[in-house]
């Protein structure tokens, strides 16, 4: 029998869990810690926490979040971002982390990828790849999609595994934040090209949005962030309005509410199974 | 007395994972590559994360491949977890053969591309159940709660034990069944990650430390 995983994802900013549109346009909505622990009691099958502007500054932030995530939730953490010498996989994973994400440092040198997972076993290597399309094919972006590279996704995803990849995340940019549902396309095309794990991340809506994308059984975990975020929010929010930026006003006046139909992972969980999808 | 939980740190595992799994449940663990810690512990866990020719060079460097040994021939309990488990066998084939600690008789080897006409991913990744083998055990800790539950596993290799006697638990990855849990007397190994696989996994440190 196959389960699928699923797996709330974390964008981080300093010391906030942010989010925004297309990787783009930022907003706080709280305290990381908080978000986890209540994804861990609602049954997460993983977290992944990713410094978002850690490729940007040249640094990770994300140590003492783990840190403290890593004493009360025990699920494996991935972290990403910013990621680029064995040294920082090895703080990382001293941190708590189970596994990390990279993708900056393994387009300018693949080769990372394969001292990383000799070093550290490929099961703790994860690729993350960043998809946006133009014309008929996709390309590779860096820098939390901002900076294009000129690789091919399906080519790119065939090679990292190669080179000792244990799993990929895969993120449509076009479709990240809007909640209009998965590229199935671009999933597909990568999913018929490995034979390594795929996450897939960019584009929940719905709860019929993630029930589409794991039937059809090539994707094997899903990473889900805005749609499990604005209903969690709900719950976490008198506790948060001390502490966050602002910002939560603007995401719970209704605006960036307009495609999504939030849910939390117990409902996610009893859909999948009545819809014979199976889980932990 | 506390009792003295001992983690093996020989520079390979999620040390920190295991070690906060461990105050979870009450106890205070030591992180230790020290002979007489080792040898003078009351309970001690090999963890593992990795490629099992690193992890048998590292032991061995560090001298422990013996020391392992002889803890475990006093028979008091040991925990091989993942990798940890995988290095208790007799070999792996795991980039040509390599030879591992032999506590336990059987060999590591890498799961099949293709089983049953279905392609299966490798590593497998994620959460499966682990069922009890089917005559009872003959009361063991575990024996009340291993059944039917839902454990994480990471890894590419599975082991193949030479006695069924030995075989604790199975899990299906697909359709491909492989043995999951692994006892011989007081020594025990997982091939899940209890520390990672929530409350229940949590349940099973708590078990194996209050042996």
């Amino acid at each position: 029998m196959k389960t699928v995983r699923i797996i709330p994802r974390l964008d981080i900013k300093g010391p906030n869990l942010v989010k925004g549109i297309h990787l783009e346009g930022l907003r706080v909505l709280g305290r990381p810690a908080d978000f986890a622990q209540y994804y861990y009691n609602q049954g997460a099958d993983e977290i992944v926490f990713m410094d978002v502007v850690a490729s940007l500054y040249e640094r990770n932030g994300l140590q003492e979040i783990v840190k403290e995530t890593a004493k009360s939730i025990f699920i494996p953490i991935t972290v990403g971002g910013g990621i680029r010498t064995l040294q920082d996989i090895t703080t990382m994973l001293k941190a708590g982390a189970d596994k990390v994400s990279i993708n900056t440092a393994a387009i300018k040198n693949p080769q990372f990828i394969k001292e990383a997972s000799r070093e550290f076993g490929s099961s703790t290597i994860v690729v993350a790849i960043e998809a946006i399309k133009d014309g008929d094919q996709y390309f590779a972006f860096t820098d939390n999609g901002r900076e294009y590279t000129g690789v091919e996704v399906v080519e790119w995803a065939k090679k990292v595994e190669d080179l000792g990849a244990g799993e990929i995340i895969l993120t449509s940019v076009d479709y990240e934040g809007t909640g209009k549902g998965f590229d199935q396309r671009l999933i597909q095309q990568v999913a018929d090209g490995i034979s390594i794990p795929l996450i897939v991340h960019g584009g929940a809506g719905s709860i019929e949005d993630v029930e589409n994308l794991l039937f059809n059984g090539s994707t094997d975990a899903v990473c889900l962030a805005s749609v499990l975020h604005y209903d969690a929010i709900k719950h976490l929010r008198s506790d948060m309005n001390d502490r966050a930026e602002g910002n939560i006003d603007f995401l719970l006046s209704g605006r960036s509410f307009m495609k999504f139909k939030p849910f939390n992972l117990v409902e996610l969980k009893e859909h999948l199974h009545t819809n014979n999808i199976y889980c932990r | 007395m506390k009792k003295s939980v001992v983690i093996i740190d020989y520079g390979l595992g999620n040390i920190y994972s295991i070690d906060q799994a461990c105050r979870h449940v009450g106890y205070t663990p030591i992180l230790t590559s020290d002979k007489d810690e080792i040898l003078g512990a009351d309970s001690v866990i090999l963890p593992g994360v990795g490629a099992f020719p690193v992890a048998m060079e590292r032991l061995k460097s560090k001298g422990l491949t013996e020391v392992v040994k002889t803890y475990a021939a006093q028979e008091k309990p040991l925990m091989g977890v993942c990798l940890g488990m995988q290095l208790l066998l007799n070999t792996s084939e795991e980039f040509g053969e390599c030879e591992g600690l032999g506590i336990i008789e059987g060999n590591v080897k890498r799961f099949p591309k293709v089983w049953k006409d279905n392609k299966l991913k490798i590593p497998h990744i994620g959460w499966n159940k682990i069922f009890t083998r089917q005559e009872p055990l003959a009361g063991g800790p575990f024996d009340d709660i291993l059944n039917d539950l839902f454990m994480y596993f990471v890894h590419s290799y599975y082991v193949e034990t030479d006695s069924e006697e030995n075989v604790l638990t199975y899990t299906y990855y697909e359709d491909f069944k492989f043995c999951s849990a692994i006892q011989k007397k007081n020594i025990f190994g997982f091939q899940f990650h209890p520390e990672k696989s929530g409350e229940q996994g949590l349940s099973l440190y708590e078990k194996f430390l209050s042996i």
